[in-house]
């Protein structure tokens, strides 16, 4: 009798098991993580049944944090120390953020991207978002008791790159292996589209809390193709309790309020504006520090009138991205209506108008976007069947350029190109013997680079010395799928390649996160040591894996000789994983491995285009 | 560093399957471009080890850079020009036929004289669209008929003048709408 093959507990690796992976909404009001179970998307609630968690941040004397409803009584009494809409800040310096006298927080100038200074030291936004995500990723693991392979983190579709790199570091921080940055919009477009069957071109209209985007979509079969994208990183929901605030202070004759009454008077007005979208009429009642009672009534008229400025803003957009798609308001077949802020009767109603059809509320606004993220998560840890696999087509938001002569920008990739791109652009050298040159990189539409972004400055070294103009230096950029860039150069005529210095005007040094991960959060829980042997081991597992799947399906483009040779590999790999504790030795083992199926690699994604194309003898037709 | 073997398949016309001719179906393209990118698209190997993901960004980028040039009618003949070794010089040759130049102006003037004038411009717009049909029908005889890409490339100048303005009279009917 065959005896039944068991494997050690928890060692377990069947080809078919599930891979876990969690979709996150990181959202300037709320946060959210999503899973998908059973083949349904499924936010996952807190132990008390809760859904959304409140993106605040309470930092206390002693170091310690509080997060989401815990920290949000102390917005009104601590309000230097308990940071709310930190997403307003990722990626930002102090120069970027608009209304920044309304926020009550301590900001210090740092290059790049501002910090805030609390009790527990200076925190930068990332820090902040990191608290939120490692809150997040602590709901999943309590409730999948599995481990999590990853996480889509989903981004406004206009964040730029500074944005995007900022959003990804607060995940490496918060101990998150990121599968995919993924734009809100998208993300929404896939748990509508997926939900319904939907066809033909759509648009989705995501107006949050504190960012909007515009995000025009063709769905067929399958395949989810963004046509362009707009929007804008700093309006949202804030923007319209911001407008109501004002208008209450003029209306009850205040004079300037001290943060505590500021804090809780703004509450008060958003509380107002959401009972206005259901109701005609709304009170702003708060009694403040000094015992003056406010009360002021207000009706829905008075608020849409108040706010239409802002509902024509993102009209805007909306024309901007039907433009850059080649549309007309008549080819949208519908709108999508996500975020919160979606909510607001005169937002519904300006959206129908634009676009002559009535906007989609069948799915809530507040969750679409996690569900989005968790079903894309889920199709990237490798869950779906090929035939139910979708494609996402994205693209980049903002144009990407370089600084030339007299402060003007060459574009190098236009806005709404997809993803992934890469561009080339040839330098020359200024001054015979010249061996290094500066880049700067920026980010934006306007045709002079003090209107546009600066991403950072990237200095070219190890140029052989030339004739000035003799040199021929191909500079290449690269957009990956998450949206961020890179950038690699090249001397022609030898053949150097000059080695860059990167100095980006945002985001995060390696040095920098490890010395976060020491004095922060994560190494109450695990040391670093730890922590850095287990991301070798997941690298480890994860190429057995890959290589593993490769086998069972491509096997056969491969000799017997060199099948042999990768078995071999894998066997040590394997046998390594098992046993060694030093990082570094695994570290070295996997590169080992890696470099011995690389060929195997190449002759894989070869042969699937050749697949791709067989048959279809498109040529023909 | 290793990179995709892309001799075999470097040409955008062979990547795709299609034939290299100025004239292409744009669905089959469009097919074609799907269907690799089912097989190549970063996503699809987002737990592959790190070479498959080096390689599925490079085989994305490609096929989108492939797409990009063959889409557009004038990136797509400016490419097969260059295939036969004919550069158009966009920077350095701007000589052009007087009579394009005269039209050219014309257009401008009307630009300028009808600037708050939608029906006009629009009208203008059908004009600039008409002649920009014609040239595409000359590229297509100079490539795929004749095999004259010196004429070819003269044309694409044109054309290129021609695409620079429709933005502008788009730009500015935009403003009216």
């Amino acid at each position: 009798m065959a005896l039944l093959q068991i494997s050690e507990p928890g060692k377990s690796l069947a080809p078919h098991q599930r891979r876990i992976a969690v979709g996150i909404d990181l959202g300037t009001t709320n946060s959210l993580v999503a899973i998908v179970r059973d083949a349904l998307p499924k936010v996952l609630p807190d132990e008390q049944g809760r859904e959304l968690l409140p993106s605040v941040i309470r930092y206390l004397p002693d170091g310690r944090t509080q997060a989401g409803f815990e920290a949000l009584d102390s917005v009104v009494i601590d309000p230097k120390n308990t940071i709310v809409s930190v997403k307003r800040f990722m990626g930002r310096g102090l120069v970027d953020v608009e209304h920044l006298e309304n926020a009550p927080y301590d900001f210090v100038d740092e290059p790049g991207m501002l910090k805030l200074r609390t009790v527990a030291g200076d925190k930068s936004p990332i820090e902040v978002s990191a608290e939120i995500l490692a809150r997040l990723r602590q709901l999943a693991e309590d409730s999948v008791s599995d481990e999590i392979v990853g996480a889509v983190i989903t981004v406004p579709a206009y964040f730029d790159d500074a944005q995007r790199q900022a959003t990804k570091d607060a995940a490496k921080l918060a101990g998150i292996a990121v599968l995919r940055l993924l734009n809100e919009p998208t993300a929404a477009a896939i748990a509508y589209g997926l939900d319904n069957g939907s066809e033909g071109v759509y648009a989705v209209y995501d107006l949050g809390g504190g960012t909007f985007d515009i995000s025009i979509l063709r769905m067929s079969r399958g395949v989810f193709e963004v046509l362009s994208t707009g929007g804008d990183t700093a309006l949202g929901g804030d923007d319209f309790d911001h407008r109501l605030y004002c208008w209450v202070i003029e209306q009850a004759k205040l004079p300037p309020l001290s943060i505590q009454d500021h804090r809780a008077l703004l509450q008060c007005c958003k509380n107002a504006k959401e009972h206005l979208s259901h109701s005609p009429l709304a009170r702003v009642h708060q009694t403040l520090s000094d015992g003056t009672v406010v009360n002021v009534g207000i009706s829905q008229a008075q608020f849409f009138e108040m706010t239409q400025t802002l509902v024509a803003k993102t009209l805007v957009s909306c024309r901007k991205a039907l433009r850059d798609a080649g549309l007309k308001a008549e080819d949208v077949k519908g709108v999508v209506m996500v975020g919160g802020s979606t909510r607001m009767p005169n937002v519904q109603r300006a959206v129908g108008e634009l676009f002559g059809t009535q906007p989609l509320n069948n799915l809530n606004p507040d969750q679409v976007v996690a569900l989005g993220a968790a079903m894309q998560a889920d199709l990237l840890a490798g869950n779906q069947s090929k035939d139910d696999e979708w494609l996402l087509l994205d693209v980049i938001p903002l144009s990407l350029g370089i600084e030339t002569m007299g402060g003007l920008v060459e574009k190098i990739i236009p806005r709404n190109t997809p993803i992934p791109v890469a561009r080339a652009q040839d330098f020359t050298t200024f001054k015979d013997g010249q061996t290094a040159l500066a880049i700067t990189v920026v980010q934006g539409e306007r045709e002079l680079v003090q209107d546009c972004r600066s991403l950072g400055k990237f200095e070219l070294r190890g140029i052989p010395p030339m004739a000035a103009g003799a040199a021929r230096i191909r500079v290449t950029f690269q957009v990956d799928a998450d949206g961020l860039l890179s950038v690699s150069a090249m001397e022609q005529g030898s053949g150097v390649q000059a080695s860059i210095n990167i100095k980006p005007s945002y985001g995060l040094t390696d040095a920098e996160i490890t010395r976060m991960l020491q004095d922060g959060f994560a190494s109450a829980k695990e040391d670093l040591l730890s922590r850095s042997l287990r991301e070798e081991q997941v690298n480890a597992q994860r190429l057995l894996d890959a290589v593993q799947t490769a086998l069972n399906s491509d096997r056969g483009l491969l000799s017997e000789q060199e099948q042999a040779a990768v078995d071999q590999e894998m066997a040590t790999l394997e046998r390594i994983l098992k046993e060694e504790t030093d990082s570094a030795v695994l570290r070295k083992a996997v590169d080992h491995a890696a470099k011995a199926t690389d060929e195997f690699a190449q002759k894989r994604m070869n042969a699937s285009i050749q697949k791709a194309l067989a048959g279809k003898n498109v040529a023909e037709i | 560093m290793v990179v995709a073997n892309l001799s075999a398949s470097d040409n955008y016309f062979q990547f795709f399957g299609l034939n290299q001719q100025f004239k292409i179906d744009l669905s089959a393209l469009d097919q074609a471009y799907l269907a690799i990118q089912k097989e190549v698209h970063p996503d699809r190997h987002a737990r592959g080890s790190d070479m498959d993901q080096r390689l599925a960004m490079q085989m994305a980028t490609f096929a989108n850079t492939a797409l990009q040039t063959l889409k557009n009618p004038i990136q797509r003949g400016l490419y097969l020009c260059g295939l036969h070794g004919v550069d158009a010089k966009l920077e350095t040759n701007t000589a052009m036929p007087a009579a394009f130049l005269m039209q050219q102006m014309e257009w401008r003037e009307s630009l300028d004289d009808y600037a708050n004038d939608l029906a006009a411009l629009e009208v203008l717009m059908t004009e600039v669209e008409q002649s920009k049909q014609i040239i595409l029908s000359e590229i297509a005889q100079a490539i795929d008929v004749d095999s004259s890409y010196e004429k070819a490339a003269e044309l694409l100048r044109g054309l290129l003048f021609i695409d620079k303005f429709a933005a502008e009279l788009d730009d500015a009917i935009s403003a009216l709408v």
